[in-house]
């Protein structure tokens, strides 16, 4: 039954698939290597299928792209499926499906990251294409045209023909005046259109390299296996030489409240969106991201017993949904954010008044011990859960270790969550909830124009 | 007395068949006479248990239209002594998770329990199957939030499409009926509809299990009576067998959009089909496979049409068809849709080659067993076998069944069930150049509200 609206944006995929999101994490069979290129190897075991995913993470993604080249990173995610020296174009995922696999691909801000699912035996030809395509991949102007007409099609599926995706994108430009994390994954269409041979070139060129990657192998093998055929297919690649720095152009400070209206006629009903920039996980750092991670959920996790949900849908009965989000993994500082979808008959001015009063009033009470037993308890089940899906772990520690975070931090993360006391979620909400650093939005059909 | 019947069951992985992987199905009768499958694993302390009731939506009566979805929706929100909230902080003091979900034919409930506090937690989720409360206030707040989606779909390109064509192809049967209502029948809506519809949707007779994960036969028997064996015996007489109905032919339904949405369809074949596996391996070929489909080659790879163009080979309960999807800028869907009709027509022509068919059962046969990998995953194929009549033994014999499709059988059901004439394409957007054959019928209007498509 699907009642609740997502408000979240997803990663871009290569193919129209759906990306399963990691749950928090839990304490996994990993084992971790480095090969003497850089490449760092990340082994999860999970015998219960014999199965294995192996997915390679570069550290680069949309964020590290040069200003005006916005979707390059992304652009060349869809051309690493064309010709290499020893493959055709299309015989990688040719060769997957042939071994009774699947394969695909996605890009983020941080990392762009392949992946196969196969039988366990099938894992070093997996290797074997896998590092083909690292170095050696043969780019044609061809492949290039007939590509972007497909990204542009991506784009107009995802976003064009999505109001909810053309409002976050303005929300998104809204909230980071400085840092590239304002620009979308996909890229802007006018640059999109003009993309080419060199753009592209330039991020395989400088990012696609053994020390600038992550290789994950999860399933149904043996660690010193696994490590003995990534160096048998990764580690004859030398190491390169001056990788460039992740260093993000970075936020000034907020001086000043940002409001924006969005009217598309295909908005069936209004809603707001409040965001604030906040701080991410950083290495050895993640308490006060921990607090925060805690604050969401008490705020928004729950459709019903969250703070938002009690004091606007049940108490004061003038939402039909109320939310909050807060992702920590991020290289650079990310955001946290509000939504409320007003019931008919209710004006956006009255959901944002009653979201900012319920907020001052949870920051002047602070959370009961109650509230953050039940966030302890569904946290801590999230993590049984979680092991469900070895996939999950595997991006999960993908994910993490793309982002600034090391195989320590992940393993930490649950029990620090647990670890939150109420003092430190109020402290954490207070820095966060200032009015001059807040970016609100309305998104309205035409005719209703926010007031 | 439990009845367990033990089944192990060996999973060919593979090209090279020297990879392995069992799994137990075991047939477990509650002490109460309700069946269920189960696959024991204890690495995990949790279970997965998925359970579907027969009937779904299409128990609505017509002139109640979107009961039985208002009335799933409604069974998490308050049960026997619990309002809504005070249910849903049970719940997660268990940290159990339930949904329920309902489709044309049916219910759906999945549930994950930990094994350290099972007991009360199936004690919560059998208050929601057979005491839900219904309430007025829960009541209003739901409904508002079914109107709000029905609100939101009516602007969506692809609900708009997938409600025009099934109202088109099955007409006044409840596939061809908005199962989530219409604003109007949602409003009217009132506690004894929903009363009535819970009696009908959830009985005993129509009810399949499948568990996996931290629980033996004994403890799932014990479950099961306590779960389920309150609930009525049997309901109402479910829908019979419709026609797909459509004619070939391209119906546009004007949406501002810069890009079209298609979907298209045509006559399918029945799961019990002697030809099934061979369509089915058909189907994968011309756009059931990813990149490597026909469909795919033709007009992503090759002219960068569209991101995705799809098909499915479909049989619903009561009904089975061929459907796909696409969509592509205004200016080019016209020619995407040429490139269809053109694949449509050589492989029902030309059939498909040896290479081909070796291709798409080596991916089919080898993707097969990666799919039971997880607790959930797993109960859900166990209890979807048992929804469609399959027995456990299908498992294991599935991929031999894929492995006997030839090429001579292949090509002789392309001839005779790929139908290029009764190809019929519903475009929701601003395609330009696109003439609306005359073959397709009377304009469809926009539709208010619409059934789930993908």
């Amino acid at each position: 039954m699907l009642r609740r609206l997502a408000l979240a944006a997803p990663l871009i995929l290569a193919l129209p698939a759906v990306a399963q999101e990691a749950a928090p994490a839990a304490d996994d069979a990993v084992t971790t290597y480095t090969l003497d290129n850089g490449l760092e190897l990340v082994v999860i075991e999970d015998h219960r299928a014999p199965v294995v995913t192996q997915m390679l993470w570069y550290r680069v993604g949309s964020a590290d792209e040069p200003q005006g080249a916005t979707g390059a990173a992304h652009f060349l995610e869809h051309l690493l499926f064309k010709a290499t020296d020893d493959l055709a174009a299309g015989e990688f995922s040719a060769t997957v499906a042939a071994n009774g696999g699947s394969d695909n691909a996605f890009t983020s801000t941080d990392y762009t990251a392949y992946f196969q699912r196969v039988a366990a035996d099938r894992l070093p030809l997996m290797m074997a294409m896998e590092a083909e395509r690292m170095n050696d991949l043969r780019l044609t102007d061809a492949d290039i045209e007939t590509e972007r007409q497909v990204i542009v099609e991506e784009r107009n599926q995802r976003t064009e023909s999505n109001p909810g995706a053309l409002a976050r994108e303005q929300m998104n430009a809204a909230q980071y005046l400085n840092h590239p994390y304002g620009a979308p994954v996909i890229g802007w269409m006018h640059e999109i259109e003009e993309l080419g041979h060199d753009e592209v070139r330039a991020v395989y060129d400088a990012y696609y390299a053994p020390g600038n990657a992550t290789l994950v192998v999860a399933g149904d093998v043996e660690p010193a296996a696994v490590l003995a055929l990534a160096e048998e297919h990764y580690g004859a690649m030398p190491a390169e030489e001056g990788l460039p720095e992740r260093a993000r152009p970075q936020e000034p400070p907020q001086r000043a409240a940002r409001r924006l209206s969005y009217e598309d006629p295909r908005v069936s009903q209004p809603y707001l969106l409040r965001g604030y920039l906040a701080p991410e996980r950083d290495s050895g750092d993640q308490r006060e991201a921990a607090a925060l991670t805690v604050l969401a959920e008490i705020l928004g996790g729950s459709s019903f017993t969250s703070v938002l949900a009690e004091e606007l849908v049940f108490e004061r009965e003038i939402a039909l949904n109320a939310g909050a989000g807060y992702d920590g993994m991020s290289l650079d500082d990310t955001t946290f954010t509000l939504s409320v979808l007003p019931k008919p008959g209710t004006g956006l001015d009255e959901a944002e008044e009653a979201l900012d009063a319920a907020l001052a009033a949870f920051l002047e009470a602070g959370p009961t011990e109650e509230q953050m037993d039940r966030v302890r308890t569904r946290l801590r089940a999230a993590e049984i859960y979680a092991r469900d899906s070895v996939e999950g772990l595997a991006r999960r520690y993908g994910a993490a270790l793309s982002q600034g975070l090391t195989v320590e931090d992940v393993a930490e993360w649950p029990e620090l969550l647990q670890s939150v006391t109420a003092e430190e979620v109020v402290e954490a909400g207070r820095a966060l909830f200032d009015p001059d650093r807040s970016v609100t939005m309305t998104v309205t059909p035409e005719e209703e124009a926010s007031r | 007395m439990i009845r367990a019947f033990s089944l192990a069951i060996a999973l060919t992985l593979g090209t090279a068949g020297l990879v392995r992987a069992e799994i137990e199905i075991q047939e477990v009768t509650s002490p109460g006479g309700i069946d269920a499958w189960l696959v024991e694993d204890h690495s995990i302390p949790f279970t997965a248990l998925e359970i579907r009731f027969e009937g779904g939506t299409g128990l609505d009566d017509p002139d109640r239209l979107g009961a039985v979805n208002l009335m799933t929706g409604l069974l998490e929100e308050g049960a026997g002594e619990m309002d809504a909230r005070a249910f849903q902080a049970a719940r997660e003091d268990l940290a159990a998770s339930f949904s329920f979900d309902v489709g044309a034919d049916t219910l759906s409930v999945s549930a994950r329990m930990l094994t350290e506090n099972r007991e009360a937690a199936v004690d919560l989720l059998r208050a929601a199957l057979v005491e839900p409360r219904f309430d007025p206030v829960a009541t209003e707040r739901v409904r508002g939030q079914v109107l709000s989606i029905l609100a939101q779909e009516a602007q969506n390109p692809r609900r708009i499409a997938g409600r025009a064509f099934y109202e088109a192809a099955f007409g006044d049967h409840p596939y061809g009926r908005p199962d989530n209502g219409t604003p109007e029948s949602v409003a009217a809506l009132t506690r004894e509809d929903l009363v009535a519809a819970h009696q009908a949707a959830l009985t005993r007779d129509g009810v399949h299990v499948g568990a996996v994960g931290d629980i033996t036969p004994e403890e799932l028997g014990q479950l099961l009576d306590e779960l389920l064996g309150d609930l009525p015996e049997s309901g109402p007489e479910l829908p019979g067998h419709v026609d797909f109905g459509l004619e070939g032919g391209i119906e546009v339904i004007d949406y501002p959009s810069p890009q079209s949405v298609a979907m298209f369809g045509q006559p399918g074949l029945k799961r019990d089909d002697e030809d099934f596996f061979a369509a089915y391996v058909l189907n994968h070929i011309l756009g059931g496979g990813g990149f490597e489909s026909r469909l795919m080659t033709e007009v992503r790879e090759k002219r960068g049409l569209t991101y995705g163009v799809g098909t499915d080979l479909v049989p619903l309960e009561n009904a089975e068809f061929w459907v796909g999807s696409l969509a592509s800028a205004n200016d080019r869907v016209g020619e995407a849709i040429e490139v269809i009709r053109a694949e449509w027509d050589r492989i029902a022509r030309d059939g498909v080659t040896q290479e081909e068919l070796d291709a798409a059962k080596t991916f089919l046969t080898g993707e097969y067993p990666l799919r039971f990998d997880g607790n959930g995953p797993i109960a859900d194929i166990l209890v979807g076998m048992q929804v469609t009549g399959l027995p456990p033994e299908y498992v294991t014999e599935r991929n031999a069944l894929i492995e006997a499709v030839t090429l001579e059988e292949i090509n002789r059901v392309a001839a005779e069930r790929v139908e290029p004439d009764r190809l019929h394409f519903v475009v929701v957007g601003r395609p330009e150049g696109l003439a609306q054959d005359a073959a397709a019928g009377p304009e469809v209007v926009l539709p208010r509200v619409l059934l789930p498509a993908e």
